[in-house]
């Protein structure tokens, strides 16, 4: 595998760019790994990447039922933030946030993360309240964050609504300036660059159709291209987990709900920051292409379907107008949907299960995309040592069980509303 | 966009309603004191690819739950009954 | 004005209302009828934009909604807007546009400099460098600030719109989806058979592909036979100017009507667009089809069009854009073309992929004096800033070349590469499409879908006469669905005889791009002419693995553009499938997603902005808070007092005077926010002490008691008071927050689980308003105002009502206090709550009666060492909250049972505890708490929930949850804000502040 630089992007341009060689092979499966990874996403082939990185098992294939990439890893909002504030959650988006900071140094692969800066905006005092709890734990668990007035806000931002006529006044908001946004595709592809270089096999086009059991203990799945054993089975598939953990028997505290996204036509630099607006569940950035890239609250009930209704469309485009009168008169490009494994209490699994050989790596909500590295780093330990890390540690199955709901919005054990 | 044939009040949009989640959970009785039965009901799902009976609210209409029959997978919709009439 | 490229008779046009329109300072001539575009090519301009990448100049290419290129800023102001597509922008008198994505001009751009970047800017270069020489997204960022500078496309600006949006709910039987001669012949049909119709089309004229043939012919004939039709059909509705741009489940439609967008501005109180929600039983997807350009170097140049392009140029716009012409196809539509063209006086020579074509095509072009190649294609145009002639050779089965190219001295190439029936809406349903060899298109898979029937071009039906009739068939099948009448006769106007030529749909050959003969290409051979990827960055992706199309779509961006692959998209394919050595089906195609072109966010958002984004709840009284300079402050929906200032008071200065006079003399607040449920049947004492952790069932009529509720996981969810108003009739409050969520619940356990209780819950939050009477003249107040009862301590002590009147209306007032002074609750019907009021505020001015806010509540209540919104946050129970002494024992309640899991019953959880603060400077809620011998950071041993000036105690307190707060009573802490960069010291103390033993509220 060649290195990517800006003198290697020169010098195959002076070859016609005829000599670049494939970013990841692609093999026939091997009838036996060491791990097998189910889901070429974000979250699965850095799992993999880590595993052979730091924990030395290269005899890992991930298993991809489409193409690598082409779940939720592609079709979100890119945003990356660790504005986290229940314990469990804090250490764990901070370490993902990290890793974020040197990823394309780390995968030779520009992920683009760019770090623009993350509002969240704040309509009343008992918000300001709530943003500042948030605001002091994030600090005083080293993370950067600053809880801004309403006139410093105005400054910055200046093109957001503050006169009399908005419905839901700005009174100031929380500030992460190292949260940003990435490039979506980038980080797939540079992982599955990367742990392809590690000797990984990512085998696409592959479906799993089953498990392969051995007295009661996972030894292998089934899938299309025949029966792979593995002494270890790694779940990434978050959105249809629901579907592999029931072919394993097993129930979750998970729902599948589909999410919206939207992107307007691209535009000249407008926005160039992320902006969460708390007067509805809105967020709005803009892409490095010109698109304001645009996300709102879930469709609400249970789908697999991947499409949305028009119902999140118009809250959603109102919600862009109520934020920033101008973007009337611009428009929406496309919209689309991924489905989501909300958890119980919005925060995700990195564990193991309770079927040997079996892990799971879900419930990630809308806040996948953003814990990619650490979510793959955690749970690459967790595989490797057969228990968790310290930052993963509260992402368990029986934490209902025990009463250690991570419920960032206090929302409670409803899918829908985290 | 979802259309549920409330019963009551005739074909209308899903803007009218409120989800409720799986129907096909049941609620233990208030004197049940097993942990297992109320970790079930309260986070248990299975969360089917398919066919799913499911609690919707009609919040801006008649106020009855009801019962809908929705396929997750495609978002076809089947028959839709008042939650009351289910028995207990 | 001089329009050079006009023709002198002809067209759709009205030549006798002359236009003049602005671009990039120059004057466009035209006339009413035209589009932008179409004015810019009469007018002889070239050069109207610049690509995307690499800037180079780029002309009008289609006459659609497809167009990539004509991308234009139109009008200014706060009326600008950008990326407005020349080609559908109607003309109108007074029009201004200008370039974009170009500096100084589309004419002469400086960075067009990129150009001879290319070898080292092709597809995903960004991904492999700029990662800078350090760790870190330092270098990236610096990079990409130019990168996004480069990128985007228009400018936008950031006033608000002045326009007006509106938005339609519809119903109809049979939406009929384009106006073209196959949604035209459904429309009759459907309506004929008694169905209620709705017929859309995009175009400002119904007619569709017919308005691109010659004026005057005989399907003009037909067309005005169709619309006098239709005139005489009152269950007929039809909507031009109106796109359906999205297909959303259980057949509703999302649609956009531009209203009055093609003038400047909108007359007085109409809207600009007008976005229709449209229910329909049955649906015809007569969308049409959109051409494919081909692939060769310099495919991009201005010059460079799509033969049916020009042909509604010159038909529907009498405009020639070029007077020799070189055409090329790889099918039968092009012959049409060419024949129109030589009649508007163009020399025409056109080149034929294939190799045999039917006399019936060639004949008569060789008599209009048409030079025809068969076996030829372009393998490249020659001119820089515009078409000076086309590179010509034979082609292999492959498209390579074969033999020497020649060149043709030429103003205009025209291309055909067959059509694309446009199936979006399909697609968006989630149904299959499956690729039609014929035709070389994906295709809605026949029957697939009960409610939406496919007809005319969409179908990949390339004659009229047959896209008529298949229109004419879907419509009556369509109603026939809804109606369940069989055998109407229908009457669908039919042209006498098919033209040959017209009909694409026949051996097409499947050459897209020409190269030369090793593959390659005689300069950059453009696949997404909008952005700028060429044939080269396909080839290099597939090089680089990313052969499904999703990676090929995403690596190369290619299909991404503003047209997302209306032009592209096939021609990728087709490249992917020729580089993998499959068939095109067996690449695959990527997904259709809403909207079908793009549409406008202040549409889509309609009415619901500024204020009006979210409706506002205002309580009975509002009006009187704000007649009395009441500060009003959001909560939730409702907007409520916060403050009441006197002499230009700051908040702080108000609220401690309005707390204070509440201890001292009389204060009232408006509660009416509270949430109010009549909970009522025979069982409702059995459904409160099920949802309720406190007993129920001795509460006496009369009484009131205070409840606390738990959510299913033992979490506590909200408390309130709840009164015993008749025998089986209760009347519960919830806080502000939750009462819609409250409801809810409590309908869910009785129509879901506890059907066998007979009790009915229903909300008169609205048929409500309620009062808090609150100091130690409360009752002389209450006395002094009230009829018809006794108020005194030993009628009505604590958690008690009366039924009385205040100036003849009826009131219930119940003695309970939440601000530890004497207090009542007034409860009055809204309607009669003003009145009420005022009445309060008239007879208290003896007793110096005061309103007061939420802030000043708040105080009051802190206190008081009450819990509210900022202390049960949906984390905390009853432990937590020292509410745990309510929970009955005996009785099981919803939440008994998982309130005692692990973690909630931990005896080291943080428990709710008042904070005085040192100093003279208050607390701020969100502070942390930490223990003075650690160091203020980590994990934090509780946190500040809600924090005041005590005018009672004269000092600033707090309430908090604090680790193992019970037992650190007289314990000094630290309280550091992080993000106020403040640390102060405070006594941890019990919550209950003031009169801890109730003798106020008791007297």
């Amino acid at each position: 595998m060649g290195k990517y630089s800006a003198f290697s992007v020169f010098r195959h341009a002076l070859t016609g760019n005829r000599n670049w060689q494939r970013a990841w092979r692609d093999p026939e499966p091997k009838s036996a790994y060491d791990v097998v990874i189910v889901g070429a996403g974000g979250h699965g082939l850095a799992t993999a990447y880590y595993l052979a990185k730091e924990h030395g098992i290269r005899n890992v294939a991930v298993i991809e039922k489409g193409w690598l990439g082409g779940g939720n890893t592609g079709r979100n909002t890119t945003i990356v933030r660790s504005n986290y504030m229940m314990p469990g959650n804090t250490r764990f988006y901070e370490r993902s946030l990290r890793l974020w900071e040197n990823l394309s140094h780390e995968l030779n692969y520009n992920v683009m993360f760019s770090q623009r800066g993350q509002y969240g905006l704040c309509h009343s005092p008992a918000q300001m309240d709530a943003a500042r709890r948030r605001g002091n734990i994030m600090r005083a668990n080293g993370i950067d964050a600053q809880l801004l007035s309403r006139e410093q806000v105005q400054a910055r931002l200046p093109y957001i609504d503050y006169s009399q006529n908005a419905r839901f006044p700005i009174h100031g908001s929380l500030y992460q300036g190292r949260a940003g946004t990435a490039r979506h595709d980038a980080v797939a592809w540079g992982y599955a660059r990367a742990a392809d270089g590690q000797g990984v096999d990512i085998i696409q086009q592959c479906e799993v159709l089953g498990y392969l059991w051995e007295n009661g203990n996972i030894v292998g799945v089934e899938t299309t291209k025949g029966d792979i054993k593995a002494k270890k089975v790694a779940l990434a598939v978050a959105g249809h987990t629901g579907h592999l953990a029931e072919k394993a028997n097993l129930r979750l505290p998970i729902e599948t709900h589909c999410l919206q996204a939207f992107v307007s036509e691209p535009l000249k630099p407008l926005v160039d920051t992320v902006i969460s607006f708390g007067g509805a569940h809105f967020y709005i950035s803009q892409s490095d292409k010109g698109g304001l890239v645009m996300g709102g609250d879930l469709d609400g009930y249970n789908s697999y379907a991947q499409r949305g209704g028009l119902p999140i469309v118009e809250h959603s485009l109102a919600s862009a107008k109520a934020l920033i009168p101008g973007v009337s008169r611009l428009r929406l490009l496309r919209h689309w949907a991924g489905v989501m494994d909300m958890s119980m209490d919005g925060s995700p699994f990195i564990t193991k299960t309770p079927v040997d050989g079996l892990y799971l790596n879900g419930g990630w909500c809308y806040g996948g995309f953003k814990a990619t590295p650490a979510s793959g780093w955690c749970y690459a330990w967790t595989i490797a040592k057969d228990e968790p890390h310290e930052d993963n540690a509260e992402f368990t199955l029986d934490r209902f069980e025990r009463g250690y709901q991570i419920d960032e919005k206090g929302a409670g054990p409803q899918p829908n509303a985290h | 966009m979802i259309r549920i044939n409330c019963p009551v009040c005739g074909l209308r949009d899903e803007t009218e309603f409120t989800y409720g989640g799986d129907a096909s959970v049941t609620r233990p009785p208030i004197d049940d004191t097993q942990l297992s039965s109320w970790m079930d009901f309260v986070f248990m799902r299975d969360n089917p690819r398919g066919e799913h009976r499911e609690f919707w609210h009609h919040v801006q209409g008649c106020r009855q739950w009801l019962v809908l029959e929705r396929n997750t997978a495609n978002h076809a919709i089947g028959s839709c009954t008042l939650a009351a009439g289910r028995g207990t | 004005m001089k329009q050079p490229n006009r023709l002198e008779h002809g067209g759709r046009i009205d030549r006798d209302r002359a236009i003049e329109m602005q671009f990039d300072g120059q004057t466009l001539s035209a006339f009413e009828g035209d589009t932008l575009a179409s004015a810019m090519l009469a007018n002889g301009l070239k050069i109207v934009a610049r690509g995307f990448k690499y800037h180079r100049p780029r002309g009008v290419f289609s006459a659609g909604v497809e167009e990539p290129n004509a991308l234009v800023h139109l009008r200014s102001g706060a009326r600008h807007e950008p990326n407005a597509r020349a080609t559908v922008v109607e003309a109108y008198d007074g029009l201004q546009s200008t370039g974009q994505n170009a500096w100084p001009g589309v004419r002469f751009d400086i960075s067009a400099v990129n150009q001879l970047l290319a070898p080292f800017i092709g597809a995903g270069f960004y991904y492999k460098t700029f990662m800078g020489p350090v760790k870190g997204t330092a270098f990236w960022m610096f990079c990409e600030k130019f990168i996004r500078r480069a990128a985007g496309m228009g400018r936008a600006q950031t006033v608000a719109d002045p326009d007006e949006y509106e938005k339609v709910n519809a119903f109809c039987d049979v939406l009929v989806i384009g106006g073209g001669p196959a949604g035209l012949a459904a429309a009759i049909a459907a309506g004929q058979c008694g169905a209620r119709v709705i017929l859309l089309e995009q175009d400002a004229c119904l007619g569709g592909s017919m308005l691109s043939l010659p004026v005057g012919g005989e399907s003009d004939a037909c067309l005005k036979a169709m619309e006098a039709t239709l005139k005489g059909m009152d269950n007929v509705r039809i909507l031009k100017r109106t796109t359906v741009f999205g297909a959303y489940d259980q057949d509703v439609y999302g649609a956009v009507e531009r209203v009055w967008d093609h003038v400047e501005v909108p007359p007085a109180h109409q809207p600009r667009q007008r976005y229709w929600q449209i229910r329909t039983k049955q649906a015809v997807m007569a969308t049409g089809a959109i051409e494919r350009p081909l692939v060769f170097a310099n495919n991009d140049r201005p010059g460079v069009m799509l033969a049916n392009a020009v042909r509604s140029y010159v038909n529907r716009y009498a405009v020639l854009p070029g007077k020799k012409i070189v055409l090329a196809t790889n099918n039968d539509s092009a012959y049409a073309v060419a024949a129109d063209l030589v009649r508007a006086g163009a020399e025409v020579s056109l080149l034929d992929a294939r190799v045999s074509v039917p006399a019936e095509l060639f004949k008569p072009l060789e008599a209009l004096g048409v030079q025809l190649y068969p076996g030829y294609g372009i393998l490249a145009a020659k001119g820089s800033r515009g078409v000076s002639g086309a590179k010509i050779v034979l082609l292999d089965e492959n498209g390579c070349a074969r033999g020497p190219s020649k060149t043709i001295r030429c103003d205009l190439i025209a291309v055909s590469g067959g059509w694309t029936p446009v199936v979006h809406l399909w697609s968006q349903r989630g149904q299959k499409l499956q690729f039609d060899e014929q035709s070389a298109s994906f295709l809605p898979l026949k029957s697939a879908s009960s409610t939406l029937k496919t007809a005319g071009s969409a179908n990949a039906c390339g004659d009229l006469n047959q896209a008529l009739l298949q229109g004419e068939v879907a419509g009556q099948e369509a109603a026939k669905a809804v109606t369940g009448v069989v055998g109407v006769q229908v009457n669908v106007p039919r042209l006498k005889e098919a033209i040959y030529a017209d009909d694409w749909a026949r051996d097409l050959l499947m050459i897209w791009s020409v190269t030369r003969e090793d593959g390659s290409t005689d300069g950059k051979a453009f696949v997404d002419v909008q952005h700028d990827v060429a044939l080269s960055d396909i080839d290099l992706a597939h090089r680089e693995g990313f052969v499904s199309v999703e990676h090929l779509k995403r690596y190369t961006t290619t299909g991404m553009a503003t047209d997302q692959g209306k032009l592209s998209n096939i021609n990728a394919l087709a490249r992917m499938a020729q580089l993998q050595a499959l068939s095109i089906p067996k690449v695959g195609t990527t997904t259709f997603r809403p909207p079908y072109t793009p549409i406008a966010i202040g549409a889509i958002a309609g009415r619901e902005q500024g204020i009006h984004f979210r409706p506002t709840r205002l309580t009975p009284v509002h009006d009187w808070h704000v007649d009395n300079a009441a500060v009003m402050i959001e909560a939730g929906a409702w907007k409520r007092p916060w403050y009441y200032p006197e002499g230009g008071e700051t908040i702080n200065q108000a609220y401690v005077r309005e707390a204070a006079h509440v201890r001292k003399h009389v204060g009232v607040v408006d509660a009416s926010t509270l949430g109010k449920i009549a909970v009522q049947g025979p069982d409702a004492a059995e459904f409160l002490n099920r949802v309720y952790v406190n007993a129920w069932k001795k509460l006496k009529i009369g009484r009131l008691r205070y409840g606390v509720m738990l959510r299913d996981d033992g979490i506590v969810l909200d408390d309130g008071a709840t009164a015993r108003l008749g025998e089986n009739d209760y009347f519960m409050t919830t806080t502000t927050a939750n009462a819609a969520k409250i409801l809810g619940y409590l309908e869910h356990l009785l129509q879901t689980a506890w059907t066998d209780l007979k009790v009915h819950v229903t909300s008169v939050s609205d048929q409500y308003a309620a009062f808090a009477v609150a100091g130690p003249s409360a009752r002389d107040l209450l006395d002094a105002v009230c009829s018809g009862a006794d108020l005194s301590n030993e009628a009505l002590p604590n958690n008690q009502f009366v039924k009385a009147t205040i100036a003849g209306v009826p009131v219930r007032i119940n003695r309970m206090s939440y601000s530890g002074e004497l207090a009542y609750e007034v409860y009055v019907a809204s309607g009669y709550a003003h009145a009420v009021w005022k009445n309060l505020f008239k007879a208290g001015a003896s007793f110096d009666i005061k309103p007061y806010g939420t802030e000043s509540m708040g105080a009051l209540r802190i206190e008081k060492g009450h819990v509210a919104g900022p202390e049960i946050d949906g984390r905390t129970t009853l432990g937590d909250l020292g509410l745990a002494g309510f929970a009955s024992r005996v009785k099981p309640f919803s939440g008994s049972v998982l309130r005692h899991r692990e973690k909630l019953d931990m005896a080291s959880r943080p428990t709710l505890v008042g904070l005085e603060i040192d100093g003279d400077t208050g607390g701020m809620a969100g502070s942390l708490i930490y223990d003075q011998r650690a160091q203020q950071m980590g994990e934090e041993q509780g946190f500040l929930t809600s924090t005041t000036y005590s005018p009672a105690l004269k000092k600033y307190i707090s309430l908090a949850l604090l680790r193992d707060g019970h037992e650190r009573f007289g314990e000094s802490v630290d309280i550091v804000n992080h993000v106020g960069d403040t640390v102060q010291t405070a006594k941890v103390v019990s919550p209950h502040f003031f009169d801890p033993e109730g003798a106020r509220q008791n007297a």
